[in-house]
């Protein structure tokens, strides 16, 4: 009996050894509980909500809450400690993190592309049309190569981290024009360009599905693919950021989604995994 | 809430001494003036803290850059008067549909419509009550704006869409509001009226609604300071381009659209300090409204004695 065991756990250990993170991603969370509350970039939600779903099942003493908000709301409620984790869709400014003492850690790379509706016959654009766009100098889709039809622009909010990467990586900083919609998030940002024949706006490419349609960028598909081999040049990172260097709960969460074996959640989502 | 048509004027008064003999009314009263302290207090400390965290913005140029048609953040330019025009306008426009909408529902359901089919009315107005006003703008953005579309052009986002939005969400408020005191009048009414042999809808149009001065006023700030007030639909519905208003067709931003979408930015930014002037214009709106229409509903206080008077 007792050889049996020792065998047995001496298998167990070479097991453990072998495969240590595996073991370890969901073990890791054995004997936790408590809340761990996230917050912030609405990309983040998918990768961030699989997770947690995950963790929860094998662990029912641990409630996670993800909530949207933006990437500012992310910053913000971190820094002030209302929620454990704060998600960003962009790198904190010098200023944030002076003032909140933030750490911050990337696990994954999206892309952002333009979207149109699927009834639009333009399959492609330059970066310099979709800027002429976004302006107001370009007014009409048949400038474009599309149908006579006025051009209706959709834009994101100042807080959301997708504008502010098709804003610095393809408009260039450029303007945009007052007369632009604009939508609270990736989700809504798609049942707009869904609905309307005419539209243009832009999502993060894990957002891309068949009610959109993202044309080509200076001949370049956006894709996970384009995005990871830098051929596409309109990404940004995923961060998930905290007060302090993290412990307990939170450290294991952002260990479990830096764990290479689960970066098939964030595949799932759309993105290019970054884990350590 | 069927009311029984019984006497009023016996039931009220007796309601009325009822409370003054029951022992418990000094808790009562105390607890009563506690919450109506308690509720003038939050009001004047909403505006105390507003103003105070939309000072900065009122001393040196701040207030120069808050009062201009342009926001442009990424520029250092935070004119919120686009802003402020939207929620006017829109607010303004909405209630003007739903407000005579609002009166004519209320006439309907006390005696000028089939007695079955108002109560259906009623019934149906008390149950809009009841939805979330992110049903209102979810429905409203799945149905009404490929309609406004399809129809008249445009992206189906615009101030058209979120005024017919707004006007259907404030119209129960102005209906509940309104018919209750209607009622009321017209159970007092009803005899000297039909002594005067006033047909049904003589006696609402003459006698019942003339009777209801306080309760139009009532009903007109309460609709219009949920048209001023309410996020959700401008949000989902008026497209929220921070552009001054042009056209029914065009997109627009009220300040409380304003307010949700900016709040997520840094805090520290002058993006964020200017949300407070927002919610300062916002606040002076509905008192300036509410003080406007108490004027107003005292200049003709004379003549609204009149139908009492002459019966």
């Amino acid at each position: 009996m007792r050889r049996i065991l020792s065998v047995l756990s001496c298998a167990l250990v070479c097991l453990a050894l072998t495969l240590p993170a595996s073991a370890a991603s969901l073990d890791s969370f054995k004997g936790l509980s408590g809340t761990l509350d996230i917050a912030g970039g609405t990309a983040h939600i998918p990768v961030m909500t699989a997770a947690a779903k995950k963790i929860m099942e094998a662990n029912p003493k641990i409630a996670i809450t993800v909530a949207g908000g933006g990437s500012g709301v992310g910053v913000q409620k971190a820094g002030e400690g209302l929620v454990q984790i704060g998600n960003t869709g962009r790198a904190l400014s010098e200023d944030e993190v002076a003032k909140y003492g933030l750490k911050s850690f990337p696990f994954a790379i999206d892309g952002v592309a333009v979207a149109v509706n699927p009834a639009n016959p333009v399959s492609g654009l330059t970066a310099a049309q979709v800027r002429d766009i976004y302006a107001g100098k370009i007014t009409n889709w048949k400038a474009v190569g599309g149908k006579d039809a006025g051009i209706t622009l959709y834009t994101r909010d100042e807080a959301s981290g997708t504008r502010e990467v098709f804003w610095k990586k393809l408009l260039k900083k450029g303007d945009i024009a007052a007369a632009a919609n604009v939508v609270a998030s990736n989700g809504a940002m798609k049942v707009a360009i869904a609905q309307d024949p005419n539209a243009i706006g832009y999502v993060g490419i894990g957002f891309i599905d068949a009610t959109i349609k993202a044309p080509a960028l200076d001949g370049v598909a956006p894709s996970q693919q384009s995005a990871a081999d830098g051929s596409y040049p309109v990404v940004r990172k995923l961060f998930m950021n905290t007060k302090g260097e993290p412990a307990g709960l939170t450290k294991a969460f952002i260990d479990f989604i830096l764990a290479p074996e689960n970066a098939d959640l964030i595949t799932a989502a759309g993105y290019i995994p970054l884990t350590k | 809430m069927p009311v029984a048509h019984s006497p009023s004027p016996a039931t009220s008064h007796g309601l009325g001494h009822g409370p003054g003999r029951v022992p418990g009314h000094v808790l009562a009263r105390t607890v009563l003036a506690g919450s109506g302290l308690l509720a003038g207090a939050a009001v004047l400390a909403i505006f105390a803290f507003l103003a105070w965290f939309s000072l900065p913005l009122f001393r040196g140029d701040g207030l120069a850059a808050t009062l201009s048609w342009s926001w442009r953040p990424v520029r250092g330019e935070f004119g919120i008067l686009p802003m402020a025009a939207g929620s006017l306008a829109l607010s303004a426009s909405a209630f003007t549909l739903a407000f005579p909408l609002g009166v004519g529902v209320c006439l309907f359901a006390c005696g000028l419509g089939p007695r079955p089919l108002a109560r259906l009315v009623m019934a149906v107005v008390r149950f809009m009550t009841g939805i979330p006003t992110v049903v209102y703008g979810f429905a409203a953005a799945m149905l009404l704006t490929p309609l406004v579309r399809r129809a008249l052009g445009g992206s189906g986002y615009c101030w058209l869409t979120a005024a017919l939005g707004l006007a259907l969400l404030a119209l129960p408020t102005i209906v509940l509001l309104l018919h209750a005191r209607m009622e009321a009048a017209e159970a007092e009414l009803r005899l000297t009226a039909a002594a005067l042999g006033l047909t049904p809808a003589q006696k609402l149009l003459h006698a019942v609604l003339p009777a209801c001065g306080p309760g139009l006023f009532a009903a007109a700030v309460l609709g219009f300071g949920r048209c001023v007030g309410d996020t959700l639909i401008p949000l989902m519905l008026a497209g929220n381009a921070a552009q001054a208003p042009a056209s029914l067709l065009g997109s627009l931003r009220t300040l409380t659209a304003h307010i949700a979408l900016v709040v997520a930015t840094d805090s520290q930014s002058a993006a964020y300090a200017s949300l407070f002037a927002c919610g300062l214009i916002l606040f002076l709106t509905t008192l300036g409204v509410n003080l406007a229409l108490r004027g107003l509903r005292r200049a003709p206080a004379g003549r609204r004695l009149r139908p009492g008077g002459s019966a």
